[in-house]
């Protein structure tokens, strides 16, 4: 018996484990690593441009721009140029979200809705807004009104595409069964259909976000006091690349905040997805 | 409440599905619907609750739903329908906040029901972390929560495993011994039907035509696996179906 069993098995020799093949392909985001890399290139930059390799006229060292950003505190413009960009931003962003979700779900949930407006939608999301500021300052004058209205507008068309996307995509069964129990055509928007269009809608305004700074700074570029645009368009004009990159780095803080303000919201808003 | 269902038909543009139904669910009784696949038993049942409206024929209501019910027909759905990002405690209470109960009732519902479907120790867990079983029971528990006159189950078990849906279906066998609910059951599972089903009405293959309507008398609580009887008319049916489903089979296939 012993025997038997003993010839079926294979030798010792073809004897060996399984080899694992089912690894990666999932990504998981290291916090430490993105600032290490931060920190290296910050580094490598200062110690090129103090050792001449890189002239400081093609790129100041960092802590020039530091410098330059310092100075902008110490004269107190700092305040003015960051109130006025938040602001516009603010209400360009805030505004702009609000009527593309409005838009969004009604041509997300109604025919005539979706006929009307979708094409249309569909026709002026690909035009760079930027290029109807000239219109939107003939329309809203050359002060706020038309840099507010340009963040506003490429805001809104982000918004509307992914708002109804997301409706499209909600499962109908859960909706037929708000029906079933005789919810109201209101309360299956708001407690089935938006929540199941959540996801899609945050990372839309994720996508508008950047949007709209990049527009904020066009727009503050024609014609603004103040503002991080009118900062860097006058740094530009004066080739003070110092104070260039001391603006850049700000708007690339502001693209970093709100980022993370809405991974913030995904988080609160998304628990249940995890 | 009862439902009647007269002269029944209903087409998918050029799709006949269902053709000349005729049924009555009485107050107190569950009747089963069996048939080959496709042959339009999720069909019909969406016609029974108003989720879609029939090319010809009627369904009627007969008699008052009962007092406090704030959903007469309300069903249990084959994939659950829970709202992922709601709890246990708030799938079931979405469907009683758009009525004007005061709050203390609605909480009181609420418990009952939990307390009904044992599920008051998963109050707040959400439908991820609960089994398909638990998911299936606190859709009945939502589904009871409103106080149905009937209770339209679109093949509830079906997407459980079979150990699990065994100790459902006791469940559902006790909660009628107590309740007395009435139900529309549709399944294509014949066991199920000779366990729950005091009417099983044998639909053909599409276009669904009633084919025939088997009373069977017996107490559910005696209708155990090993009861001869209940073979006997498990056999019976399957008999009726087989020679529907080999056909509904070729057809799908082809
Ligand atoms: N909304 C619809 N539009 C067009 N055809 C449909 C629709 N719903 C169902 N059908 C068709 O009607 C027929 C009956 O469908 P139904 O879902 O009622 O069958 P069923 O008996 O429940 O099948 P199963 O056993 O697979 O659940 C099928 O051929 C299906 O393709
Ligand atoms: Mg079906």
């Amino acid at each position: 018996m012993a025997d038997v069993t003993a010839g079926a098995t294979p030798s010792p020799s073809e004897t060996r484990p399984v080899r694992f093949r089912g690894g990666g392909f999932l990504p998981k985001p290291r916090r430490i690593i993105g600032f290490i890399t931060f920190a290296v290139i910050l580094l490598a930059w200062e110690l090129g441009s103090r050792s001449g390799v890189i002239p400081a006229l093609v790129l100041p060292a960092p802590s020039e721009a530091w410098a330059a950003f310092m100075d902008l505190v110490r004269s107190g413009n700092l305040q003015k140029h960051l109130s006025a960009s938040l602001w516009r931003l603010f209400l360009g962003f805030t505004f702009g979200s609000i009527l593309g979700l409005i838009v969004g779900t009604a041509i997300g949930l109604n025919s005539l809705a979706r006929s009307a407006l979708a094409p249309l939608v569909s026709a002026i999301f690909p035009i760079p807004k930027i290029a109807l500021l000239p219109l939107f300052i003939i329309w809203f004058g050359i002060g706020e009104g038309s840099k507010v209205a340009t963040i506003l507008f490429g805001c809104f068309f982000p918004t509307v595409i992914a708002t109804y996307g997301g409706i499209d995509s909600v499962d109908r069964a859960l909706i037929r069964m708000g029906q079933s129990f005789g919810l109201s055509r209101v309360d299956i928007i708001r407690k089935i259909v938006l929540p199941a269009a959540l996801p899609a809608i945050l990372s839309g305004m994720r996508i508008s976000a950047s949007i709209s700074i990049i527009l904020l700074v066009a727009a503050e570029m024609i014609g603004a006091e103040y503002g991080i645009g009118a900062y860097v368009l006058l740094a530009g004009n004066l080739m003070s690349t110092d104070q260039l990159i001391a603006g850049v780095a700000m708007l690339s803080v502001f693209g970093l905040t709100v980022n993370y303000l809405i991974t913030l919201a995904e988080r609160r808003f998304l628990a249940w997805r995890n | 409440m009862d439902l009647r269902v007269e002269g029944l038909s209903h087409r998918y543009d050029d799709l006949e599905v269902l053709r000349d139904i005729n049924l009555e669910i009485n107050a107190g009784e569950i009747v089963c619907v069996i048939g080959p696949s496709g042959c339009g038993k999720s069909t019909l049942l969406r016609l029974l609750g108003g989720l879609e409206q029939p090319s010809e024929g009627q369904v009627l209501q007969v008699g008052e739903p009962p007092e406090g019910s704030l959903n007469p027909l309300t069903y249990v759905f084959q994939d659950f329908a829970l709202l992922p990002w709601r709890s246990v405690e708030g799938n079931v209470s979405l469907v009683l906040e758009g009525h004007k109960i005061p709050a203390a009732e609605k909480e009181a519902r609420i418990a009952d029901v939990l307390e009904r479907t044992r599920l008051s120790d998963f109050r707040n867990a959400v439908p991820k972390q609960l089994s398909g079983g638990m998911k299936q029971r606190v859709a009945i528990a939502r589904a009871l929560s409103v106080n149905p006159a009937v209770l339209l189950m679109d093949e509830p078990l079906s997407a459980l495993d079979s150990q699990t849906r065994e100790l459902l279906m006791d469940d559902l066998i006790d909660l009628w011994e107590r309740e007395r609910f009435t139900s529309c059951y549709i399944t294509h599972n014949l066991a199920e039907a000779v366990r729950l089903g005091h009417k099983v009405v044998v639909l053909s293959r599409r276009p669904g035509l009633i084919r025939e309507v088997v009373e069977i008398d017996m107490p559910l609580k005696e209708r155990t696996l090993s009861n001869p009887v209940v073979a006997g008319i498990q056999q019976q049916l399957w008999d009726m179906m087989r020679k529907e489903a080999q056909a509904a089979d070729v057809e799908l296939a082809g």
